[in-house]
């Protein structure tokens, strides 16, 4: 029963404000990704759980009690770091033990639960072992299992992945994802990774200059951003942003046009780079500019009236660079912007056509 | 096509030449001290000299070790080199902590004032240390000298635990503090053993600034004198060998604690490995 509750917290450093009122509910067992490029303010919100930052204002509130004021040993939370923070001069053991050893349990409970720890994440053989022996893998594996064996209700994960070289990171975090929904903590994860956010996560959490610019489910926030820093962040490629002129409530652009729920004047469509078919003729004229097969797909690179796009073909697709195509973007996932406010102006009339 | 063989042959020459350059730097006068204060009156004078360790005499050494007071300033002096030792410890590293951890309006500057007490001659001092020891009763005493000797090790001690302790990763602490440390048990079972070696370098090294000083403890003193000024005063009036015997003795407990702790002292300069 420890659910986080983030009431209005604002942290300033001197007249930089890192958080600006920020609140989040995060329910009990619940897995939230916070997303968001550096500097956006997830990892000053994570440190302020945990209690390693004091906030300027607002509340924390864990499991339905008041933490604001209280030192981090007194939160009942267990924290994994960027960089492993694994004590070097403790065996992998004591290392994992640290947390049970630090709340008194006996030499019996602590033996169990380092086990069950250490067996999850596969670092039994180097129990007796010093970390200058391990790898980083094995580093971030001990550090996983030290946060682990305390059986926290709240697990604060920052950045753990992102020292770790791709084909390791891809198979730690299929890993984490089954440990840490069999351990039930409620978890919170930063990451700049949106792969890692989507792929682990039961709701994502996308942070820009201090606030929270949508929390949803992976797929909702990849097919709905409610804005367009979302829809840049969030899927590889980035959505494309294409500004049409608007009149009589449809927006046009070559010889495309879909009906609008915007008053005349431009619009920008938000699409991505696999919802649009290529065809021979009508719709939005394109340009390729470069060509890249990247196995599953190709991936176009080319310009609709002078504007950047990117579009995923299919790989045996025959396009060349100077080739002009006719591209038809699925209506029902085009995503209408308000280029002034760069929020989403809800579901596309498309999509109820 | 010789090129590569050649320069490395090359560079090899330099690097071993240096190497042996710094050992003979620093070896050839001990070893001629050695010489001295083993050869005997005999070998002191001869001339030319010879420089293999022939007909060697331990009566030079038995005699100087023989002259009154020299066991007692020999403990005194070890007395004030500890007391240094553990006055510097005791400052140096939460001033190195401070520096390390903890951004405070002043800071370079603090670190520069650190280094800065350094630039005091002791010359200057000693005439106003010496009048203001006698009156609060620190004068001729060990503490009064460990003092004297705490601010010359001082600086170095502050400043060499202030980078032992940023080497050490913040998240190490806030990782113990997370798993229910308090700051203090945090320091004492993360930062500590960690700094351990390092901090035992700074101190070691403390202690063989303050077994070499030796103005401010001629100075100072009177009855209770380290071994280092009492040598001053009483080989000024030996024989030639004598002088020769007590630098030498002097040399020893240095080299010795340097050889104990030279792991360590490498560690502090980022040599070993972590």
């Amino acid at each position: 029963m420890a659910g986080i509750t983030i009431d209005r917290i604002e942290k300033r450093f001197g007249a930089v404000a890192a958080l600006r009122e920020l609140s989040l509910e995060v329910a009990d067992g619940e897995f939230i990704a916070l997303l968001g490029p550096s500097g956006c303010g997830k990892t000053t919100l994570l440190r302020i759980i945990a209690g390693l930052e004091q906030q300027t204002a607002g509340r924390i509130r864990i499991g339905g009690r008041d933490v604001s004021a209280l030192p981090p040993r007194e939160r009942g939370l267990a924290m994994v770091f960027q960089n492993y923070a694994v004590f070097p001069h403790m065996t992998v053991y004591e290392n994992v033990a640290f947390g049970l050893r630090m709340k008194g349990a006996s030499d019996a409970d602590v033996k169990t639960q380092v086990e069950r720890a250490s067996g999850l994440l596969h670092i039994e053989p180097y129990l007796e072992r010093y970390p200058a022996k391990l790898s980083g893998g094995q580093r971030q594996r001990v550090a996983v299992a030290r946060a682990l064996a305390v059986q926290p209700a709240v697990l604060l994960m920052d950045e753990p992945l992102s020292n770790l070289d791709a084909l390791l990171r891809l198979e730690m975090r299929s890993e984490l994802k089954s440990v840490l929904a069999a351990s039930g903590a409620t978890t919170v994860y930063v990451t700049h990774d949106q792969t890692e956010a989507m792929g682990l996560a039961d709701r994502v959490a996308v942070m820009h200059e201090g606030v929270i610019e949508q929390i949803d489910r992976p797929q909702a926030l990849y097919e709905r951003p409610a804005t367009r820093f979302v829809g840049g962040f969030v899927g590889s490629p980035p959505m494309n942003f294409i500004d049409m002129p608007v009149s009589g409530g449809a927006a046009r652009l070559g010889a495309f046009s879909s009906p609008v729920a915007a008053g005349d004047g431009l619009v920008t469509a938000g699409i991505r780079a696999e919802d649009i078919a290529i065809s021979d003729s009508g719709g939005l004229p394109f340009d390729v500019v470069v060509c890249e097969p990247l196995g599953a797909t190709l991936l176009l690179t080319g310009r609709i009236e002078g504007q950047l796009a990117r579009v995923a073909a299919r790989p045996d697709a025959r396009v060349r660079p100077g080739d002009r195509l006719s591209l038809s973007p699925a209506l029902d996932r085009i995503v209408w912007i308000d280029p002034q406010s760069g929020r989403s102006l809800g579901a596309s009339p498309g999509a109820a056509a | 096509m010789t090129g590569a063989p050649v320069s490395r042959r090359l560079r090899g020459l330099v690097f071993w030449s240096g190497i042996a350059m710094l050992c003979v730097w620093v070896l050839a006068p001990i070893y001629l001290i050695a010489l001295g204060a083993f050869g005997g009156r005999a070998g002191v004078f001869r001339w030319p000299k010879s420089l293999m360790p022939w007909d060697t005499t331990l009566a030079a050494m038995q005699a100087f070790l023989a002259v009154d007071g020299v066991w007692a300033a020999a403990l005194n002096g070890a007395l004030v080199a500890g007391l240094t030792m553990l006055f510097s410890l005791l400052l140096g590293a939460p001033a190195g902590y401070a520096l390390a951890r903890y951004a405070f309006a002043g800071q370079s500057a603090f670190r520069m004032l650190v280094v800065l007490t350094r630039a005091f001659p002791l010359a200057i001092l000693a005439l106003p240390l010496t009048v203001t020891f006698i009156r609060v009763g620190l004068y001729d005493t060990a503490v009064g000298v460990a003092l004297v000797h705490t601010a010359l090790a001082l600086p170095f001690a502050a400043l060499v635990s202030s980078s032992l302790f940023m080497g050490i990763p913040r998240e190490l602490e806030e990782a113990a503090w997370v798993f229910g440390c308090t700051g203090f048990q945090a320091f004492r079972k993360i930062v500590l053993p960690l700094a351990l070696p390092g901090l035992a370098a700074a101190a070691i090294f403390a202690f063989v600034i303050s077994w070499n000083e030796v103005f401010a403890a001629s100075v100072l003193t009177v009855r209770n004198k380290t071994l280092t000024a009492y040598l001053l005063t009483v080989l000024a009036e030996s024989p030639l060998h004598f002088r020769f015997a007590g630098g030498f003795l002097l040399i020893l407990p240095s080299v010795v604690f340097m050889f104990a702790v030279r792991k360590y002292l490498f560690a502090m300069w980022g040599v070993a490995n972590r």
